[in-house]
């Protein structure tokens, strides 16, 4: 490398997705990911190499879990506007877009406890309602986690840390969220749809 | 992304220009003196070093498990060890060796070396790095206090259900292994996240890929592996806890579970996790080895091919542990198949080496003594390992001690014999020391021919058919004479490790006369002092191939480097970020400083977990808030770290 290569001027600290935190946070969708992958892996083993049917009937409605689908893809939108702000250093739309994020999150929670409650079966009844259990919970568990990393950002935001090129931590919160979001996608396709393609 | 606001022309300095620059840096990067100072450190040479210590103690603590195992089957029918007390043995002896030892050491290899190979200041996450040290101790030590209790975990290291479930493992012992697999997972996937990006982005300006040193590429496409396959093994002993504390049934023989599951989950984790703790040291000893052979490696793109090739076949290989539990036909063709594949990567790293030695001069030292052997026993390993990939042959060599054979002829083999070369070889860097030659000789001899004596007989015991994981044999089979062999020489694997105790020892005591480079070696860490100093590198080096230490006399140099002209980055703990694909300077980094956080919130984990060994729920409710408060500490954005609007220069 020539000795001109190095006369550049460089941008000083976490800018953009140069910052290390934005690397790191795609390892650790990475390893999430793998994490549902087994955790799927685990439920279609389940269901295709047990005696009988695996899923009970009923099979899950979507009276329910539609709309909290539509809400939590919603709200990849808000938290994609609000991160967009950022760059044009709009503190009130930032705040607006993770507020907005974190209530349609929020309520999104507030229906699956909605749908565990009226489930008719318990935690341990059967492996399906084990498994069921877990597979939501631990998604529900990531939301939860992204609605505390959403409320810091929005701290963070109210002090006034974030303008148009320091605001790292929030373009790492709002990829989780997304991640979070799209794992729901297949978790939902995984438990909601497939029983009705015949995998039961 | 960026404007002009936030952007610096960095100081570009020559050594010589800058006297004042070396001692600038060591304050800025200097850890305090004192306890606060030593728990807070960030450094990643000094956790380097902490990794490898605690490794080698995990390593003498399961070789002294071993040695009692071994007393137990000197003879036929002895009741030195109850068959529990046995049955815990062998269980922590696996664990220890597997988990506690096997990778954890070469991850103290890696940090160690890691930026000092690659021309950077520090890894890219120092403070991440503290913490997985301290959660790899403290998992380790939360795994160990089960002896405390009177409960190690006693289902041998793979666990399988329904055996490890509630009904037949009722007391708290395999609650321990659960809880501390997934305890010590955190510190295995943080310390490969870190590993992955700092490859990524922390190399030395013109460090592109293919001139990445081999050990890079192992580690590299390791920690991938790590980031795809601890989720599995994760989530397989949270099941595993799930069905013993709540009464699921996931993997009980009844009641719907799926006992097999287990094994899946198990081993999608396990058999690349045998590539993971020996992909590693491949590359420590693809890397020093040429040295000593003064010679640039053969096949450098081959051998970092292959090592890419192996850790992605490692991924489609895992039923092969489990032909013997009746899968469908085809799939034990395919398992076999694909075991049969990997063997060729494999051996082109093994011809690598071996045409390295034919056409180099090598310098016949204990790490060279070391090398050769990890290279025999690697064959032999290799060999009894394409035997038992097909499926006809492993059904009758299953759970026999032709396994345990060639398990440990490839983990002690292509891990611990390359793992104790590269410490004669790295030992200088270090320490400042250099290990005693004449003792290392001794060491090496005498744990090489330990080893062969322990374990060549096992592939006989394990023909003859004598099962593994049983606490004695009766005497009619003619088991004993195998046995006793196998004994005396695990006996003396036992002496020859202790050698090497006593050599680090004694060159412990003498003083730091080492020299820079004392390999004649051509990559960045010979470059700076033994030990190097707390910043590493006083400028940032530039490099322009792959040995930039040798290029003055190899006659097909492809550049020059410059190590002593370069970005001074001495405002405070600076560090070069450079591109992923081309490594151009990219970003100046604000690094940390040490910080208490890494261990303090390990010392909540570890509350956590032991709330939930003993179901004490409340305080498991209370820690997780603890543990989201040191989180947010530990992340909230700093200023002096450029993270906030405020620019850091005032």
């Amino acid at each position: 490398m020539s000795e001109t290569a190095l006369q550049r001027s460089l941008p000083l600290g976490s800018t953009g997705h140069k910052a290390g935190g934005w690397f790191g946070v795609m390892t650790l969708i990475v390893t999430e990911a793998s994490l549902f992958l087994y955790l799927l892996f685990s439920y279609y083993y389940f269901a295709l190499w047990g005696k009988g049917d695996f899923v009970p009937s009923p099979l899950p409605k979507f009276g329910l879990s539609l709309p909290d689908t539509a809400i939590l893809l919603f709200s990849s939108a808000t938290v994609w506007w609000g991160e967009r702000a950022a760059r044009k250093s709009s503190r009130r739309q930032m705040a607006l877009g993770l507020l907005a994020t974190i209530v349609l999150g929020a309520v999104f929670v507030g229906i699956q406890l909605v749908e565990w409650s009226q489930k008719p079966f318990h935690f341990n009844q059967s492996t399906y309602s084990a498994l069921y259990f877990t597979v939501t919970g631990f998604h529900l568990a990531h939301v939860v986690a992204g609605l505390i990393i959403l409320a810091a950002l929005l701290v963070w935001d109210w002090l006034g840390y974030f303008d148009k090129d320091r605001h790292v931590s929030l373009a790492i919160g709002a990829t989780y969220w997304h991640f979070v979001d799209v794992v729901w996608l297949a978790v939902f396709f995984t438990i909601y749809v497939t029983p009705y393609l015949g995998v039961r | 992304m960026s404007t002009a606001e936030h952007d610096i022309q960095p100081r570009t300095v020559s050594l010589a220009d800058d006297p004042g620059l070396p001692e600038r840096l060591r304050r800025a990067w200097e850890t305090a003196p004192g306890l606060v100072g030593w728990i807070s450190s960030v450094d990643h040479k000094s956790i380097g070093r902490r990794y490898i210590v605690t490794a080698f103690a995990f390593l003498l603590l399961g070789g002294l498990e071993a040695l009692i195992i071994r007393l137990q089957l000197a003879h036929a029918d002895q009741h030195f060890v109850t068959p529990e007390q046995y049955d815990q043995l062998f269980s922590m002896h696996g664990i220890t060796m597997i988990f506690l030892y096997a990778l954890p050491v070469l991850s103290g290899f890696s940090n160690f070396l890691f930026p000092l190979v690659l021309g950077a200041r520090d890894m890219a996450f120092p403070r991440l790095n503290a913490f997985s040290y301290w959660v790899y101790l403290a998992s380790g030590l939360f795994m160990y206090a089960s002896f405390l209790a009177g409960a190690a975990p006693d289902d041998g290291w793979f666990n399988y259900a329904p055996n490890a479930l509630r009904p037949y493992s009722p007391g708290p012992n395999m609650d321990f292994y659960a809880l501390g697999m997934i305890f010590l997972g955190v510190s295995t996937t943080v310390g490969a996240a870190n590993f992955v990006v700092t490859v990524l982005r922390m190399r030395a300006p013109g460090m592109t890929f293919a001139r990445m040193p081999i050990l890079v590429w192992g580690t590299f496409s390791a920690s991938a592996g790590i980031l795809l396959a601890v989720p599995a093994v994760s989530l397989a002993f949270f099941l595993l806890w799930l069905d013993r504390s709540f009464g699921t049934h996931f993997f009980s023989g009844t009641e719907g579970g799926q006992p097999l599951l287990w094994q899946h989950l198990f081993w999608i984790f396990a058999h690349p996790w045998v590539y993971i703790i020996v992909l590693p040291a491949m590359g420590l000893v693809s890397d020093a080895l040429p040295i000593l052979c003064r010679r640039p490696i053969v096949g450098y793109g081959l051998v970092a091919g292959a090592t890419v090739a192996t850790m992605m076949i490692g991924f489609g290989v895992w039923a092969h542990h489990m032909f013997a539990t009746g899968l469908p036909a085809i799939a034990s063709a395919y398992f076999s198949a694909a075991s049969f594949i990997i063997a060729v990567p494999s051996a082109v790293a093994t011809f690598a080496w071996i045409a390295t030695i034919w056409s180099g001069r090598p310098r016949i030292n204990t790490a060279f003594l070391y090398f050769v052997g990890f290279i025999v026993m690697f064959v032999i390993g290799g060999v009894s390992g394409v035997v038992t990939a097909a499926a006809p042959a492993d059904l009758q060599l299953t759970d026999t001690y032709f396994v345990v054979a060639h398990v440990h002829y490839v983990l002690i083999g292509i891990n611990l014999f390359g793992v104790l070369g590269g410490l004669y070889f790295w030992f200088p860097k270090m320490t400042g020391r250099l290990l005693g030659e004449r003792l290392g000789h001794w060491n090496f001899w005498i744990t090489f021919v330990g080893f062969n004596a322990a374990f060549m007989p096992m592939h006989l015991t394990g023909l003859m058919g004598m099962p593994r994981r049983v606490y004695t044999y009766p005497a009619d089979p003619g088991l004993d004479l195998v046995n006793l062999i196998s004994t005396l020489g695990s006996d003396l694997l036992g002496v020859g490790i202790l050698l090497l105790v006593v050599n680090v020892w004694l060159s412990l005591k003498k003083p730091k006369t080492a020299p820079d480079n004392p390999w004649d070696a051509p990559t960045l860490e010979w470059a700076v002092a033994s030990p190097p100093p707390p910043y590493n590198f006083a400028v940032i080096p530039t490099v322009a191939s792959r040995h930039p230490l040798w290029e003055a006399h190899m006659s097909n140099r492809s550049g020059v480097s410059v190590l002593d002209r370069g970005f001074a980055l001495d405002d405070g703990k600076e560090a070069l970020a450079t591109t992923v694909l081309e490594a151009r300077p990219d970003l100046v980094l604000k690094m940390p400083n040490d910080s208490p956080w890494p261990f303090l919130l390990t010392l909540v984990m570890s509350v956590f977990f032991t709330a939930l060994l003993v179901q004490a729920w409340w305080v498991g409710a209370v820690s997780v808030a603890g543990l989201l408060v040191c989180t947010l500490v530990w992340l909230w954005p700093q200023r002096r770290l450029a993270q906030t609007a405020e620019p850091p220069h005032v």
